[in-house]
């Protein structure tokens, strides 16, 4: 995963509340297989030249600015993947859906939480087509008018978006001795064995 | 010190490692594994080499993509079929236990979990997919993952996360005649939003909750995700138990006595303090339908089409207005007067046998009125074979319902079972979204009683009328 310590760029606007996972990535594009290459299917629906991230001076934006529970709905990470492919790095918004918001760190996009009287000053300044900076290390948000905002980055998402590092490799790395110490400690009520299965089949 | 509550005392049993601040590493009991969200997780071991650590305590099956006719062919989409042979080719690989897609044990996902016993109270249990919220009617932590998370199921049995404030949702006062548990959900999502739950593991109770079926509290839990919580609970109770015992993968023997004795101990303490408490007066509920393209959009079907120019929160009336577009409607309209072209009676929010048993009720004696093409789509084989028993697939077929195979057909458009632009559908699915059932498709969320009126009426319809 690419590491991610600063950006500039334009800002996409794509205000409206409650955009869903099916806007984001439609149903009908989940039965492609990789996770390469989806930016296209981004928001198909409404892509076209009236829509911002097709249109300059956003087209190309590394950065997305959304309205309130933005990627309600699904569990799809290709709604992550296609904003990724696109060249998104970061989403500001009200809020977001939990999984959503969750699923941006595994592919190194940075979504942010802003309070109503923040956001609105991103917003102008997205609509404007001015460049906004981003700086993960000291989590801050400069807009072109000297406004510095700072944003929320748990310690550990942090170092994942810093370093570009792959979370499961991490767990292997850091905690196998502990899981296996887990499972022996499970009650047995709770495992599961090959041959229940093959009873319910019929096998 | 305060008790605990039923989210923290699973959360407090499968901590494998506190990182503190809230973060733990969580062990995962169970993982469903489906077609659509697993190629990529599958490829990420393929790719790193890592083995799949625990095949066992995984369940994989097809669901999504799958159509529900003409199931003796192979599958017409080229893209479908290959996701289907590609989760077949994955899981003989990794030798995780895959209930066919011809097989007995076939069906969508969070209804075999149950269905099955592989879904037990106080376990974690994940899939990648959102309304996996649905298992928590048992009382487990359940909530959908991403495919990564689902690549790191497969590699660790575990996954990092951050423990989630509580919501209890108290409902109080009963179910009036013709007024489901989908109705209740969709009534209390209209009231706190999509956004409510955000953040927060929902808990159900109070007297309305204690008493529904355990097929009812899995369609409150299913839609808690449509209110923004992954994670919507029911403690587990007489009703839980009796429901799983004797289910080929529930604990048998001494293990069942053992399980049972940790489940009744499950249930929040009196004196347990959740971080948000909600009470919804259920008793004077009227059914409900959706109206716009979200779920909190959401009235009594008694009521009408809102005006956006009337609603004082800038952002609602704007989204309002798009979804009227979207939707074909105007404001003012009665819901009364909105006439469907489909009706879709399934999905894991109501696929289940007592959805269809419902539905036959109202059925009983009427015929789909000649403009609707309906059709009823079980949420498991099991539930078809369970429904034939009973001669219900008799009253759909010669009420004028096509009745398919199991599948996630048209709560999802991505199987063939889909809506043309500009149609409209009365759905028991979950979401209402642009373009969720196809392209420029619009979704009226309802129970299956009132899919069933909607049917026979043509329209939006009050089933209290057909009940009468």
């Amino acid at each position: 995963m690419n590491p991610l310590r600063t950006l500039c760029s334009t800002a996409a606007p794509v205000l409206q509340n409650a955009i869903d996972t099916d806007v984001i990535f439609p149903a009908r594009f989940l039965l492609l297989m990789d996770r390469d290459g989806l930016g296209k299917h981004a928001f198909a629906d409404w892509r076209g030249t009236d829509f911002p991230l097709d249109t300059a001076p956003w087209k190309g934006s590394e950065i997305l600015v959304v309205g309130e529970n933005f990627g309600t709905g699904s569990s799809r990470e290709q709604a992550v993947w296609c904003l990724a492919d696109l060249g998104i790095r970061c989403v500001i918004g009200r809020s977001f859906g939990e999984i959503f918001f969750s699923n941006c760190f595994k592919s190194g996009v940075l979504p942010i939480r802003l309070a109503e009287g923040e956001i609105t000053q991103v917003e102008a300044v997205a609509q404007a087509g001015k460049k906004i900076e981003i700086d993960v290390a000291t989590q801050e948000i400069r807009l072109p008018d000297g406004v510095t905002l700072s944003f929320d980055l748990d310690a550990h998402r942090k170092r994942m978006l810093l370093e570009g590092l792959d979370d499961i490799g991490l767990v292997l790395e850091d905690h196998a001795a502990e899981i296996t110490q887990f499972e022996k400690n499970r009650p047995n009520w709770l495992n599961l064995t090959r041959d229940r299965f093959d009873a319910l089949t019929g096998r | 010190m305060s008790g605990k509550t039923l989210y923290d005392k699973i959360w407090d049993s499968h901590v494998v490692h506190d990182f503190g601040e809230g973060e733990a590493l969580v062990y995962v009991d169970r993982h469903l594994v489906h077609e659509v969200s697993t190629p990529q997780s599958f490829a990420y071991l393929d790719s790193t080499g890592l083995p799949l650590r625990r095949p066992e305590l995984q369940l994989a099956v097809a669901d999504h993509a799958v159509p529900t006719k003409d199931r003796d062919k192979t599958i017409k989409s080229e893209l479908a079929r290959n996701q289907v042979a590609r989760l077949k080719e994955n899981v003989a690989k990794h030798n995780v236990p895959y209930l066919a897609l011809e097989g007995n044990g076939h069906g969508i996902v969070h209804v075999i979990g149950p269905e099955t016993g592989f879904t037990l109270p106080g376990s974690v249990l994940v899939c990648g997919d959102s309304h996996t919220s649905t298992h928590g009617a048992f009382g487990c932590l359940a909530f959908g993952i991403g495919a990564s998370e689902c690549g790191a199921v497969f590699a660790t049995q575990a996954l990092r996360q951050t423990k989630q404030n509580t919501m209890r949702v108290t409902l109080t006062g009963g179910l009036p005649e013709g007024v489901t548990v989908k109705d209740v959900i969709l009534a209390l999502i209209a009231q706190i939003g999509t956004g409510g739950g955000v953040g927060y593991a929902i808990e159900f109770a109070g007297d309305t909750t204690r008493a529904l079926s355990m097929e009812a509290r899995m369609t409150l839990c299913n839609m808690a995700i449509e209110a923004g919580s992954r994670v919507g609970m029911v403690a587990p109770d007489e009703t839980t138990f009796a429901y799983l015992e004797g289910r080929p993968l529930a604990p048998t023997g001494a293990d069942w006595d053992a399980a049972l004795s940790h489940w009744k101990n499950l249930p929040s303490d009196d004196d347990a303090i959740f971080d948000k408490e909600v009470t919804f007066d259920t008793s004077i509920l009227e059914p409900q339908v959706s109206w716009g393209t979200t779920p909190e959009q959401t009235g009594s079907v008694t009521g009408s089409v809102p005006d956006p120019d009337a609603m004082t929160e800038p952002g609602r009336a704007e989204r309002a207005r798009k979804s009227l577009a979207y939707m074909g409607l105007t404001a003012g309209q009665k819901f009364a007067d909105i006439s469907v072209d489909r009706v879709f009676i399934g999905s894991c929010t109501n696929g289940r046998l007592e959805d269809l048993r419902s539905a036959a009720s109202v059925l009983q004696g009427h015929r789909v009125a000649d403009a609707v093409t309906a059709i009823a789509v079980p949420g498991s084989a099991a539930v078809r074979a369970a429904a034939e028993a009973e001669g219900l697939h008799e009253v759909f077929l010669s009420a004028g319902f096509e009745w398919r195979e199991a599948g996630c057909s048209m709560c999802v458009g991505m199987n063939g079972d889909s809506l043309e632009p500009g149609e409209r559908c009365a759905s028991t699915s979950n979401r209402n979204f642009e373009g969720r059932q196809g392209i420029g498709g619009r979704t009226h969320l309802v129970s299956p009683q009132m899919a069933a009126a909607a049917a026979v009426t043509g329209r939006l319809t009050d089933v209290r009328e057909l009940l009468k």
